[in-house]
């Protein structure tokens, strides 16, 4: 996932201004939206019907029903992945949530701003190596004849590259990298969002003697809540697509990393191995799926959107 | 917004002892994260400079010569002939075309949702917001099916087009000219006989460059660190983008691949090197762009 995910900056939403519905334009509204509607068309309307088509038929294209689900459900890869999947998201879910909030807590209320706005920017320098650079430096940072934390990895009992990559370290492994990258800028969010607490609430805190942790827990952390389940939904629908990262290090290991970790790399092997569109379409919708269900619990459920006014 | 439960008013003195130990947890806790956010980058910054054999001997964080940082460059751009620089110019085609596609589909988009009335306007914004927060991941694989039902696959479009369709930069520029440009206006100048491009073009355009540029920036930054899609439908190593490059430099690299790497000169002093050329845009960006980034990146949610 990249720190510059387009989603965790949609937090933009100016919080109350509403953005007023306003007359006029006629048809050339149409004129205005024509090219982004077609691509929207093309790349976002089209394959997701397109994917799920190709899920509800075989390769002659006849009409299979739920066949293609079936199938895939059953494969000995399907259950592995999805279990891969799944351990993945509860740990970096955990360490994300508890880590950004208690980083964005202190560099809000105990720093000088300067000292604050250094420690943001350091920790968010990683995420400008999203993507295959970041796997690529964790694959040096992993490798204990090389990495700076040799020695760490060595107290670990872990001698060897090969060591590292035992199928029981896959997921803290791809924490560590998801984390890297995306939490400078969920830290960034967070603060931000701690920043928009009205000094009077926490004056008010004060004067009833809450310390820095009660004042955290009673008042900062209920008061961003609505961000804190912001970032969790979206951090696990980015993390169902798990797709760069155990595809690069089963390229590094020598194909000693299973080639089909995660359901996306699975869905890419019966598309790419296997020729097998339908089968692969079917893994795809199930992601979409998920993607949908998250997607629209935000847009519906959240108020950050203030879609319109009636 | 939320329930301040705060039922204890009795003040509460800490001891001074309970104080330190909790200073002392955040301290560490903070130098910890410090280290795991930096470390991995100055050595990143150092593995270049170093020899193949320096970087497996020589301390981690030490510092070779600046003579070794031209080989290591020389060795990399030798690689498959000029592969490196192919990827490169690539990986621009690619992520300038899109960004340009995406602002003039974009701009123009955002401000017919804000701004004008027609029907399937509601339609399109929750359709917009809906693929918005979906991760991008999930259209990969049905691009790619799509693509390869139209035998598109392995040609520039191929990428270029679905980096275009950006509804992010759309709703980025509904909510700007939403809250920023004042209905008072546009009626003025309707009034004033103005046709509805004129307004769009003389009034609307002049004060979109805020939001044009942040637009731009997500969305080169975001094509450029693509990999999935180039990944499933660029097949020929000189269509890749310098992401996919990279994956293949990787399994041509002897520390990783003894056998197909054998006698190659890509080594972990290149690699290292390949990582900092192919993130050098997207660096340089998140440098300039930094004040705006990390202070600004909540515009509404930080305090005016």
């Amino acid at each position: 996932m990249t720190l510059l995910d387009p989603q965790r900056t949609a937090v933009n939403v100016p919080r109350g201004g509403r953005v007023s519905r306003r007359g006029g334009g006629g048809p050339a509204g149409y004129l205005f939206v024509a090219g982004y509607a077609l691509l929207l068309l093309a790349f976002g309307v089209f394959p997701t019907g397109y994917a799920f088509y190709l899920s509800l038929t075989n390769s002659q294209g006849r009409f299979t029903g739920f066949n293609q689900f079936i199938k895939v459900a059953q494969d000995y890869r399907f259950v592995p992945a999805f279990t891969n999947i799944l351990i993945y998201l509860v740990m970096w879910l955990v360490v994300l949530v508890v880590l950004t909030v208690l980083v964005a807590v202190v560099l809000r209320g105990r720093m000088r701003p300067g000292v604050s706005a250094l420690f943001r920017f350091l920790f968010y320098i990683p995420g400008a190596l999203a993507g295959v650079a970041s796997v690529l430096v964790w694959l040096f940072m992993l490798a204990p004849d090389v990495s700076p934390a040799a020695r760490l990895l060595n107290w670990l009992g872990l001698h060897s590259f090969t060591a590292v990559i035992a199928p029981g370290n896959l997921p803290v492994i791809f924490v560590l990298i998801a984390f890297w990258t995306g939490a400078g800028g969920w830290i960034v969010v967070m603060y931000g969002a701690l920043n928009n607490i009205p000094d009077e609430v926490l004056e008010a805190a004060k004067m009833d003697g809450a310390g820095p942790w009660r004042m955290a827990c009673h008042v900062q952390i209920p008061m961003i809540r609505q961000w804190i389940v912001y970032m969790t939904i979206l951090a696990f629908a980015a993390g169902t697509q798990l797709f760069v990262e155990p595809q690069l290090l089963q390229t590094a290991s020598l194909q000693r990393v299973s080639p089909t970790w995660s359901p996306n790399q699975l869905a890419y092997v019966f598309a790419f191995q296997q020729g097998d569109f339908n089968g692969a379409a079917a893994i795809s919708v199930f992601l979409l799926a998920l993607g949908l269900i998250c997607a629209g619990l935000l847009v519906a459920r959240s108020n950050l959107f203030s879609l319109d006014d009636k | 917004m939320t329930n301040l439960s705060l039922n204890a008013p009795a003040p509460r003195r800490r001891s001074a002892p309970s104080r330190a130990a909790s200073v002392l947890i955040i301290g560490v806790l903070l130098m910890v994260l410090l280290v795991f956010f930096v470390l991995p980058v100055v050595w990143l910054l150092l593995a270049p400079s170093k020899t193949a054999s320096q970087a497996l001997h020589d301390s981690p964080l030490s510092f070779g010569s600046f003579h070794e940082i031209g080989a290591a460059w020389n060795h990399l751009f030798a690689f498959q002939g000029d592969a490196m620089v192919t990827w490169l110019r690539n990986s621009a085609v690619y992520s300038v075309s899109a960004l340009v596609l995406t602002l003039l589909t974009s701009v123009p988009a955002g401000y017919g949702l804000a701004l004008t009335k027609f029907r399937g306007r509601k339609t399109l914004l929750v359709t917009t917001l809906v693929t918005m927060m979906m991760p991008s991941a999930t259209l990969v694989l049905p691009i790619f099916l799509e693509l390869n039902q139209f035998h598109l696959i392995g040609t520039a479009w191929s990428v270029i087009l679905p980096f275009s369709f950006f509804p992010f930069g759309v709703y980025l520029v509904y909510i700007y000219f939403g809250v920023s440009l004042p209905k008072d206006i546009l009626s003025a100048a309707r009034i004033d006989g103005c046709s509805e491009f004129q307004i769009f073009s003389r009034i609307a355009l002049p004060l979109a460059k805020p939001v044009v540029g942040l637009v731009a920036f997500f969305s080169f930054v975001g094509n450029w660190n693509n990999f999935f899609l180039p990944y499933l439908v660029l097949p020929n190593s000189n269509e890749f983008p310098i992401q996919v490059g990279l994956n293949q430099l990787l399994s041509s690299t002897p520390s990783f691949n003894p056998v197909a790497g054998a006698g190659l000169n890509v080594t972990i002093p290149e690699l290292a090197l390949a990582i900092i050329v192919s993130i050098l845009p997207v660096l340089v960006l998140f440098l300039f762009s930094q004040r705006t980034l990390v202070s600004g990146m909540l515009a509404g949610a930080t305090k005016e």
